[in-house]
């Protein structure tokens, strides 16, 4: 049995802080095709980072190898490379990156995952493939989930000791009609944008083959609506765009890391420069966007940032202002900017960064009903498939799967391939209407960093109303 | 002993264990993904972190009473502890098989032969990295990757079939900066080589210098544009998004259909295989099935083959060609044309020279149609001559547009695009591309 513990005694005394990060995590995929199943895959990975603080510099090595020979080479490992690396180091760094924490975390979940198995769970997908039946225009249909059960435990020689385990689940359900030339997919809100900190009762049948009852009739609706008009109009994005949109345009730009440039050789740079905070109008007085880590069903959701840092909300954006970015410790005493508990890494065998985690839009006072009637003419869109932005996160061009044109505050007709595009600032300048009503989505595949990491995001927004917006089709 | 042969060490022994336990009714893939790597991560010269990893994950496939239960699991790389952890996951596979519904696609395991390769490399120690990066770079505004060490992919099954591939390389994969503008490059191989890699920044040094001039914002509209190898190898990558997969193809999400139906046509100019001959990676696939050593998908400008995996091809009967479940090219190779390094610019003449493309993705998928950015070395030219470099610019253009009647000639010169996704793990592969002539190339933003 691994005893943190007695592993961080050893290794102590020869560096001046270290700490110990095991993650164990298992996930597992589950698809359904056309009522047969696709993908059965379990995946069980497990692993420990040795974290180090020599000469000012942090190390860091992460093995499979968990018996006391293989973790005693990572913490050779991570003393070499740090040792190495400490006369060229970007900062000076001390233990106060490294604050003493204590305390657990596990998600909220009303189910425990081992409740439902893998035959209950192909049973409602395969019902849920033959409720998107609903025409032999319907060409291809699936279920899929992916269910993570993760646990960090982390120790440190000042005396940290923190356990986080979570329960998370993402779905979708997709429903593709072809007809001739004509090919149109519908998605439960955009794929797998539907994941939740959650437990097994998150798989409801009657919900879940209601919503693929409805995924195939608007993919069969799609094959006839009209192509999305190309003009200059008003612009409602529901919550399962609006998800994508803050994603881009608000998270990463704000991400402490790309503005320092650490990040600008991948994922790239940022517009957003350190004296724009406190002065910047990133949007106009009804954008209210917060770093938020204690919604119970998000799935960034988190007590501590991998540094120890608490994580609490904060609020980034401030009518309309931009008031603080996303940077954990280090980056945070490196542009000397308040920031917030970000510094996260994607697994044991990678080094934390700053990372998105829950970044929410703030409800604001009207009802989509209200919003829809203020709307002389314009376009309403839903779920996201296509998405693009540069590396400063200025130019965007967003697509979604299904929209509504509005026509004197009404809803008039179905539009297929609906697409718009804008530039950050001014578009959010042109943010006209928040609603009232909240719902959260998020992602499980968030990309960023050298090496490589793939994190977990979740995105609360309302439906909201941009002005002017250029919106254009197929 | 070294990484790679107690790994192999392991995985023969454990893998071998695995299926002596196996029942009767019962058949097994087994596979190894292993690493040991450095990543050394530099901003302005310095590092911002360094990560040592070692890491192995094994793959079990078990087939029983029509059922395929599919796992994967850590090891260490001590054989006993290996091999107790294998025999929980077995017992689990079989769980998941009472479980499962019957797979009408199972593809019965084959012995597709035997494989045995290793590659030695000539790495930097360790300790040098940093010394051998910055050394070179004093002076310049450097941010980017140092990745290296030995790189493992390994299968066994049931039916007797062995693959062993490994190898040791590294890359740096590196940007340079004149405040916001900057050049792109990669040095990638097994042998590390210290002049090379200080002549592959000289040349990006001299790149970045033409930069110095004011910046040259241009209007939304069509452009006659230069893809350089770089940006081409950016484009290319739009045919992993299932463009070429049969599965795709028959379930209406390739962005190719309308290829293969003949209803639209790429240039004669234009021709994609998928060639092992390059030596970017293995031929054996994770069945452990050898892909043809060259395979043309699309060959002057017509769609020639889907890349087809052994469960597609049961599942709407036809021949499959040992593609991966996701069913895209491996080792992509686009054909170089006629036009020489020395005429670019002036066949170009007046338009854009775009070295780097950047976040691109579908816009409409059953157009081919992609939108994406220009990225770092990119220019104005005018009669042959460059003028500017230019404001990033967005683009929306339809493959059957650039790649056909508006592909004016592909370089004579192709380069290698090294592999350099660290997502999870190491991966092998690449591509190797030219450069392109294209009239028409459709700005919007």
């Amino acid at each position: 049995m691994l005893d943190l513990h007695r592993s961080l005694k050893s290794m102590k005394n020869d560096v001046d802080w270290v700490s110990l990060r095991l993650v164990t995590e298992k996930t597992t995929m589950r698809s359904i095709r056309d009522e047969k199943p696709d993908r059965n895959h379990i995946i069980f990975d497990h692993g420990i980072m040795v974290e180090v603080l020599v000469n000012g510099h942090f190390g860091y090595a992460g093995t499979s190898d968990l018996s006391d020979s293989g973790i005693s080479r990572a913490f050779a490992k991570a003393v070499l490379v740090a040792k190495a690396s400490s006369n060229h180091k970007v900062y000076d760094f001390s233990l106060a990156q490294r604050p003493v924490a204590q305390g657990r975390y596990s998600s909220q979940v009303q189910k425990p995952l081992d409740s439902i198995s893998a035959k209950e769970i192909s049973d409602i997908f395969i019902d849920a493939t033959k409720a998107m039946k609903v025409s032999d225009k319907i060409v291809s249909r699936s279920a899929t989930t992916m269910i993570v059960e993760t646990d960090f435990h982390v120790v440190s020689s000042a005396g940290s000791e923190v356990q986080q385990n979570f329960s998370i689940v993402s779905t979708d359900y997709s429903a593709t009609a072809a007809d001739g030339n004509e090919t149109q997919t519908r998605t439960d809100s955009g794929g797998l944008a539907r994941c939740h900190q959650i437990g097994a009762e998150i798989f409801d049948r009657v919900s879940i083959l209601q919503r693929s009852k409805k995924i195939g009739e608007e993919a069969l609706e799609l094959l006839s609506a009209e192509n999305c008009p190309t003009l200059a109009t008003d612009l409602i994005l529901a919550p399962d765009q609006m998800t994508l949109q803050v994603h881009e345009s608000i998270g990463h730009p704000l991400e402490y890391d790309r503005i320092l440039g650490d990040e600008r050789n991948y994922a790239g740079w940022s517009f957003v420069k350190p004296e724009d905070f406190g002065r910047l109008q990133y949007g106009s007085k009804l954008m209210n966007v917060t770093f938020d880590p204690t919604v119970p069903d998000a799935l960034a959701s988190y007590a501590f940032d991998d540094a120890g840092n608490p994580a609490t909300k904060e609020f980034l954006i401030k009518d309309g202002i931009l008031l603080r970015g996303l940077g954990g410790l280090e980056s945070q005493s490196r542009l000397n900017l308040p920031g917030v508990a970000n510094t996260r890494s994607s697994s044991w065998n990678r080094a934390p960064i700053d990372r998105m985690a829950n970044i929410n839009l703030e409800a604001g006072d009207i009802s989509l009903e209200d919003m829809i009637a203020s709307v002389e003419h314009g376009v309403f869109m839903m779920a996201n498939k296509s998405w693009s932005i540069d590396d400063y996160r200025n130019k965007f061009q967003f697509g979604c799967e299904y929209a509504k044109l509005i026509e004197n505050g009404k809803i008039t007709k179905t539009l297929k391939n609906p697409n718009y595009r804008g530039t950050t600032v001014k578009f959010w300048n042109g943010l006209k209407a928040v609603s009232n009503t909240r719902e959260t989505f998020g992602s499980p595949y968030c990309g960023k960093g050298e090496p490589n990491q793939i994190i977990r995001v979740g995105h609360t927004t309302p439906y909201c109303l941009f002005a002017d917006t250029e919106v254009f089709g197929a | 002993m070294s990484f790679t042969e107690n790994i192999k060490k392991t995985f023969n022994a454990v893998a071998d264990h695995l299926l002596a336990q196996l029942q009767r009714g019962e058949d097994a893939n087994i596979n190894l993904n292993a690493e040991e790597s450095l990543f050394v991560r530099f901003n302005g010269n310095k590092v911002r972190q360094n990560t040592h990893v070692e890491q192995r994950t094994m793959g079990l496939l078990l087939q029983k009473n029509n059922r395929s239960a599919n796992l994967s699991f850590s090891i260490s790389g001590n054989i006993e502890e290996d091999i107790q952890r294998a025999d929980f996951w077995l017992a689990e596979a079989r769980k998941e098989c009472a479980l499962l519904p019957e797979d009408p696609y199972q593809v019965p395991l084959q012995n597709n032969g035997s494989s045995d390769s290793t590659f030695k490399g000539q790495l930097l120690a360790e300790e040098d990295v940093v010394q051998a990066i910055t050394t070179p770079a004093a002076g310049a505004d450097f941010a980017g990757l140092y990745c290296a060490g030995p790189l493992v992919s390994a299968n066994k099954n049931s039916k007797g079939q062995s693959h062993w591939f490994a190898t040791e390389n590294f890359f740096v994969d590196y940007s340079l900066y004149m405040g916001e503008k900057a050049v792109k490059s990669v040095y990638a191989g097994t042998h590390w080589n210290q002049d090379e890699f200080a002549a592959n920044l000289a040349q990006s040094k001299n790149q970045l210098s033409l930069m110095a001039r004011e910046k040259k914002t241009l209007q939304p509209g069509a452009y006659r544009t230069y893809l350089a190898p770089g940006a081409v190898a950016e484009l290319a990558s739009m045919f992993y998004w299932g463009a070429l997969s049969f599965t795709g193809y028959k379930q209406g999400s390739s962005a190719l259909k309308k290829l293969a139906d003949k209803e639209k046509s790429l240039s004669p100019l234009f021709t994609l295989r998928d060639n092992y001959g390059l030596g970017l990676i293995h031929r054996f696939n994770s069945l452990g099935e050898l892909a043809p050593e060259s395979m043309d998908l699309i060959a002057q400008g017509e769609l020639k083959n889907f890349l087809i995996s052994s469960r597609s091809a049961k599942e709407y009967g036809v021949t499959g060609n040992a593609a991966e479940a996701y069913e895209a090219p491996r080792a992509l190779e686009i054909s170089p044309g006629t036009l020489s390094r020395e005429q670019v610019l002036k066949e170009l003449g007046t338009g854009l020279y775009l070295s780097n493309l950047h976040y691109l993705n579908w816009s409409d998928r059953p157009s081919a149609r992609i939108t994406g950015m220009t990225r770092y070395a990119c220019f104005w030219v005018e009669n042959g001559e460059i003028v500017a470099p230019i404001t990033d610019m967005r683009f929306d253009e339809s493959l059957y547009d650039c790649l056909g009647e508006n592909l004016m000639a592909i370089t004579d010169f192709a380069e290698v695009d090294a592999m350099v996704s660290t997502y999870e793990s190491r991966q092998f592969g690449g591509k190797k591309v030219p450069g392109m002539l294209i009239k028409d190339f459709k700005f919007t933003l």
